[in-house]
Order: structure tokens, then C-alpha cells, then sequence
């Protein structure tokens, strides 16, 4: 699915990620933790292709093609969606506007028509209940005035409605209140399947007993500096970041 | 020969020449026309936009009316179903072209060449009550000048079933459209008027209307102008309103056409009176947009919010020039004005000149004014989300403006004015098909 080797990438004068590799196959669910500033959201951006950074070594494979190649629309139509840690609100656009012209953009991408107004709506609010978030949302400016939980959840809605092959969630559990931590948890697990793979970047542990991991990586300074299964979320909960050694790559 | 000079060969020919005062009225105003001439960059008030290209080409009033089939498809697509309406072709009215099926005999919607004939006494108090000849040269041509318009005398209390359209069409090259519009709302009238204003493709034409409009004692008057001429036009347009004691007056104003266009939104507020003004202009091209709003709070305890937003792109220009003034005894004011503008490329310019000139003590008056540039984290969102850069800067660029839009409140001259919206947004090949 996913084959990240080296990935060097720097913001204005500042090496932010140092060498990052990462395998992810179809259907595997990756955690990345580790300290604050250690280039998680860096490492997202750049897949999604947010322009600022600037890639100074290293490759990364999705699907067998060049990533880093791809404009960010492209990657997008591939099937890579990212869920922001901090979603923009942008007022005048609505919501139910976003998501038709994202899927329809999509849809035109692998060829297929654009989407019957009379199977989009019915198939928008069955997500967005489930996802127990007010139709009237729909209605309203993308994220406008959302609430921190309100707009987390909003990224889960669109990524059930787009589909994707390839998630990855920055922080998506933070400011969500254990309620809405359930909620979005049981969205995700309703979404995993053997050909869709995510990256789920998070601080808390509490996520990953919802949806478990396959992989636990902690990124620290820009590069991966342990691998583990479920058990080193548990780890680190419990000790810290201090006691791996940041100069080890694992 | 010059304009002034010009006049006198025409003069025999415009609406009420049989009438002494209005005789008197336009000679005084071609006088004052002639020492003047139009407005010039050495006026602080026209600093931003110089017309000289109006003095040096010559625009003449058509005898005749353009190509009718022209016209007839323009008026097909902009008459609006559901109201009154007087069409003017070049200036011109045309009977046939407008509807007024269904009027009262209590409402007065006529030309204002026939009101002439009909009612040259009214036409006489009106004229010249909110504009004057003497605030700049525009104004003094087009008294002088003006070969017809609306006249439009709403009585006391009434409240027409229908909202009315002034509808203007050019079709002609250097042709010359002069207008004097006159509306009149008694005491606790309510009205809605919309003054929509499209050309022929390429017609480079001159169009100068001007719209006075009193207010009586809680008058209410909705007023809508939607300015989307041809590339070519220099236009002209002037809306002066006289509020008296708690009249209401709430003018919509969207412009996108043209090719040197300037709009004058000036209010004179009576005690407890309220006016809200809206725009949305949109420069594209290598137009030159330029929007002129003074509010005078004269009377205490008034009201008056205004909000505009504008957009350059490629090279067009916008000009938004907002002054309130606040007089002496006008105690209690509660102004509120802001400009917001986006700046879609490098070479697009917006000027925006808030003014506030407070003589009161007791008031709150705020202003605010934004220049920026489309969000790049917005962009990138719409994009990570499948959309292309050129519709999502589409996407953000019509929201920006549509918040405008959705505040004018008749349905089909909201859905002009989006359309018109839409058609002007830079990137013309993605346009609208994520709508
Ligand atoms: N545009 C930028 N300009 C300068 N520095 C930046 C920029 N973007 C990110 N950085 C820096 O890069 C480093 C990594 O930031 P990043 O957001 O990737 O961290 P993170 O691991 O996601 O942290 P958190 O857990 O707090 O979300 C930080 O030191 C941050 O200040
Ligand atoms: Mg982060």
C-alpha cells in the first residue's frame, strides 16, 4: 500500500524529518506516537502533499506510484485522505457541497459518473447519524464554528463518504469526549477492511484500545526510533518517551 | 464639438422641452456641466478614477434603437417574471418590452417622459430633491442630458403586490444612455425596486443614470442594482435617497461589468431612520470598478450598517470609497461599516477608503476594512479532498462574494446576480461545475 524509505523533509531552513521509513500493506493499522514537535503532522502534511516543505531525500511509494509526484488533488483522487489535526473552517462553503464535489471529483477520476443526487443525500445522512452528528451540519460553512470535537468528527464523516484506500489520522482523537471517542473509534473499525490500510498519528493509548494496531511506532526528532506491536502503546503510557533511546532507529 | 455644445442640438429633443422650468433647469445644468465638465483625479472624490476616455470619445444618444433581436434576447433573459417592469433600450423606453399589466390606478409606474406629460407638477417637486447638480459634473449631465427614465410615486400606506424592475439594455456602439430615475414612497409605503442593468458583448457604450428616491415617515424601500454591462461600457450610476423620520431604506448593490464603471450610494438619514447597505463588486479583466457610499446621519438616534466586499483579479481595479458623516444633532447614531476585499492575482489592485467624520458626541460609530488574499491551508483542504487548485480557489472565491448574494431577498434577481457572479470568476474553464 504504502512504502515511505528515507523521507527527508525540511520547512524553510529546518530538517524536520530525518529519515523516515515505514512499510504499511493493505489492511494494516499503524499508530505513530512520540513527543510534541517530533514532525508527526510534518510526516502527514507531506503524504498529503501540503506545499511549504520541502523534500529533500528519500521516496515514497503508494500504490505503486510516486507520491511525491502527485499534486495533492491527485493523491487525493488515488484514495489518501488525510483527517487534519486543526480542519480550517471555511464559511460559504458548505458541507454538503464539499462532499458531493470531493466524491464527484473522485468518482470522475476512476471513471465513474458523477453521483445521483437521489442516492447522495440518503446515503450522506445515514453516515452522518451514525456518526451522531445533526443533519443540520450539513448545511452549514465546512467546520464553521464547529466545536474542536464537532469538527474531528466532521473528518470522519468525510472520510466515510469518500472511501478511501489509504487514511491517516493526525490526532483525530484529541478533544473528543469519551462518547465521541466511541463514536469515531466504532466509524474507523466500521471502515477498516483488508484493502484499506491507516496511519493513525495519536498521543493516548485509550484509541488504541478501540481500534488496535497492528504496528506502534514512536516518532521522535524526525525519525522512527522504535517499533513495536499493541503492547508499546501500553509502554509508553506508562513510562514515557524517556527510556528509548532517540539515537536508535528501529 | 463637445458635449455641452452638443446638448443645444438635442435639447428640442429630450422629454418636457415644452416645460419652462425644466427648460430653465437644464440649461442651468449644462452650464454647469460645461464649466466643469466630468469629473476629474484632481477631485478628491474621483481620485482613484479618471475618466478622461469619456471626454475624449464621443457617445450620442441613438435616434433609434438598436438591432431588436439583440435586445429582445437580453430582455428575455434579464425581465424578471414576477415584477412591474419599464425597459429601457438605449436609453430608450420601450412600451412593448415592458409590463405593467395588473397595475392599480394608486400606484404611478410610468417613463418619466410621459409623467412629464402627465404630471409635470409632481415631476417637479421630485427633480432634484436628493441630487444636485452642483456635488460634480456626472450629475449636472445628466439633468441636462437625460432623455427618459422611471417615475415611480408609491402613496401613503400602500404596499404594491409586485416588486418593480427597471430594466436597461445597450446594444448600440457609442451609444449614450441617459437616465433620470425618480421614486417616491409616502408615509408607511413599502416598495421593492431592482435596477438591473446588461449590455451587448463588446458594445462600448456610455451609460449615466441617476436615481432619486424620498422616503416619507416609515417608508420602507428595498433598492437592488445589479450592474453587468459589457466589457466596453463606461458607466455611470447614482443613487441618492432622502430618509425622512424612521424611514427604512435597504440597497443591495452588485457590480460586475463594464469597463470603467463607478456607482454613488449616498443616504441622507432623518431622525431614527435606518439604512443598510450591501455590495459585492468583482473586477476581472482589466476593469475598473469603483463603488462611492456616503451616509449622512442627520437626525439622532438613526441606524446604518453597511458591508461591502470586494474582489480585483488579473488586472481589474476596485475602488471602495465609504464615508459616514455625522452631524452635530445627531445624537444616538449607531453606524456600523465594514470592507472586505480580495486580491486574487499580482497585478490586481483595491483601493478602500473608510471615512468617518463624527460632529456628535454621543454616538457609536465602527469601521473596519480587510485586504487579503485567498487562504492557502483553505486551498489546500479543498484539495487533499479531491478538488482541483483552480476550482477550489473558485470554490473560495465565490463564497467569499456569495454571502453578499444570499442576502438579496427577491429570489430572481439573486439568481442574476449569482449567475453573473459565477460567469465573472477568473478561472473561466473550471467555473460552476462543482455548483
Ligand atoms: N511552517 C513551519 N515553519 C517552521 N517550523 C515548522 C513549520 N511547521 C512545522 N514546524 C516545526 O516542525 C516541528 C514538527 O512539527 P509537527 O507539527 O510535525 O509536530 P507534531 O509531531 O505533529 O507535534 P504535536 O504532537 O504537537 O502535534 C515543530 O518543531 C514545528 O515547530
Ligand atoms: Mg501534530
Amino acid at each position: 500500500m504504502l512504502s515511505i524509505k528515507n523521507l527527508q523533509a525540511r520547512v524553510e531552513d529546518k530538517a524536520i524529518l530525518k529519515g523516515i521509513s515505514l512499510e504499511v500493506k493493505p489492511g494494516e493499522v499503524h499508530a505513530i506516537m512520540g513527543p510534541n514537535g517530533s514532525g508527526k503532522s510534518t510526516l502527514s502534511h507531506v503524504l498529503a502533499g501540503r506545499s511549504g516543505y520541502e523534500v529533500t531525500g528519500g521516496s515514497v511509494t503508494y500504490q505503486g506510484k510516486d507520491l511525491l509526484d502527485m499534486k495533492p488533488e491527485e493523491r487525493a483522487r488515488e484514495g489518501v485522505f488525510l483527517a487534519f489535526q486543526y480542519p480550517v473552517e471555511i464559511p460559504g462553503v458548505s458541507n454538503i457541497y464539499l462532499l458531493k464535489a470531493a466524491l464527484n471529483a473522485i468518482r470522475k477520476h476512476r471513471g465513474d459518473s458523477e453521483v445521483d443526487a437521489m442516492d447522495f443525500l440518503p446515503m450522506v445522512k445515514a453516515r452522518i447519524k451514525s456518526l451522531n452528528l445533526d443533519e443540520q451540519f450539513l448545511y452549514r460553512g465546512v467546520n464553521e464554528g464547529f466545536s474542536g470535537g464537532e469538527k474531528k468528527r466532521n473528518e470522519i464523516l468525510q472520510m466515510a463518504i469518500l472511501e478511501p484506500s489509504l487514511c491517516i489520522l493526525d490526532e483525530t482523537d484529541s478533544g473528543l469526549d469519551i462518547d465521541a471517542l466511541k463514536i469515531v473509534a466504532d466509524g474507523v473499525n466500521a471502515l477498516r477492511s483488508p484493502d484499506r490500510s491507516f496511519i493513525m498519528v495519536t498521543h493516548y493509548q485509550r484509541l488504541l484500545d478501540y481500534i488496535k494496531p497492528d504496528v506502534v511506532h514512536v516518532l521522535a526528532q524526525g525519525r522512527i526510533v522504535k517499533s513495536g506491536g499493541p503492547e508499546l502503546a501500553h509502554e509508553l503510557e506508562e513510562k514515557g518517551y524517556g527510556w528509548i533511546d532517540q539515537g536508535a532507529t528501529a | 464639438m463637445d458635449y455641452a455644445e452638443h446638448y443645444q442640438t438635442v435639447s428640442t429633443d429630450l422629454p418636457g422641452h415644452s416645460l419652462s422650468w425644466l427648460q430653465a433647469l437644464r440649461t442651468r445644468a449644462n452650464i454647469d456641466f460645461s464649466t466643469s465638465g466630468f469629473p476629474s483625479p484632481r477631485e478628491e472624490e474621483w481620485r482613484y478614477t479618471n475618466i478622461t476616455p469619456i471626454e475624449k470619445k464621443r457617445f450620442t444618444p441613438k435616434v433609434s434603437a438598436g438591432d431588436p433581436s439583440a435586445a429582445a434576447e437580453l430582455i428575455q433573459h434579464h425581465r424578471l417574471d414576477d415584477t412591474w417592469s419599464l425597459v429601457f433600450v438605449d436609453g430608450v423606453y420601450s412600451a412593448g418590452h415592458s409590463r405593467l399589466t395588473g397595475l392599480p390606478e394608486s400606484i404611478q409606474i410610468l417613463p418619466i417622459s410621459e409623467a412629464l406629460e402627465r404630471y409635470p407638477e409632481k415631476v417637479h417637486t421630485m427633480l432634484q430633491q436628493a441630487a444636485d447638480c452642483e456635488t460634480h459634473g456626472f450629475i449636472a449631465f445628466n439633468t441636462a442630458y437625460f432623455r427618459d427614465g422611471a417615475f415611480i410615486v408609491i402613496p401613503d400606506k400602500q404596499v404594491p403586490e409586485r416588486p418593480i424592475q427597471l430594466l436597461h439594455v445597450s446594444t448600440q456602439a457609442e451609444g449614450l444612455s441617459v437616465l433620470r430615475h425618480l421614486i417616491s414612497l409616502g408615509i408607511h409605503a413599502q416598495a421593492t425596486v431592482i435596477e438591473t442593468y446588461v449590455g451587448e458583448k463588446e458594445t462600448a457604450c456610455l451609460t449615466a443614470a441617476v436615481t432619486e428616491i424620498d422616503l416619507a415617515a416609515n417608508a420602507h424601500l428595498d433598492h437592488y442594482k445589479l450592474q453587468n454591462e459589457s466589457d466596453r461600457t463606461f458607466h455611470f450610476g447614482g443613487i441618492y435617497s432622502d430618509q425622512k423620520a424612521s424611514a427604512r431604506f435597504r440597497q443591495n448593490h452588485a457590480a460586475f461589468g463594464g469597463l470603467m464603471a463607478r456607482t454613488e450610494i449616498h443616504s441622507h438619514l432623518g431622525q431614527a431612520a435606518e439604512c443598510d447597505l450591501d455590495g459585492l463588486f468583482l473586477a476581472s479583466g482589466r476593469r475598473h470598478l469603483d463603488t462611492h457610499t456616503i451616509l449622512r446621519h442627520h437626525g439622532a438616534h438613526a441606524v446604518s450598517r453597511e458591508s461591502y466586499r470586494g474582489i480585483a483579479s488579473e488586472r481589474g481595479r476596485g475602488v471602495f470609497s465609504g464615508r459616514i458623516v455625522v452631524d452635530p444633532q445627531a445624537q444616538k447614531t449607531d453606524a456600523e461599516m465594514n470592507n472586505r476585499n480580495l486580491l486574487l492575482s499580482d497585478d490586481a489592485e483595491i483601493d478602500s477608503k473608510p471615512q468617518l467624520e463624527i460632529h456628535a458626541d454621543d454616538v457609536k460609530c465602527a469601521h473596519g476594512v480587510t485586504v487579503g488574499q485567498l487562504s492557502a491551508e483553505s486551498i489546500f483542504y479543498l484539495q487533499s479532498r479531491g478538488i482541483d487548485e483552480a476550482s477550489a480557489r473558485n470554490m473560495l472565491t465565490f463564497a467569499f462574494a456569495n454571502e453578499m448574494v444570499e442576502k438579496i431577498r427577491h429570489d430572481g434577481h439573486r439568481q442574476q446576480v449569482r449567475d453573473a457572479l459565477l460567469a465573472n470568476l477568473p478561472q473561466t474553464d473550471v467555473r460552476g461545475d462543482w455548483l
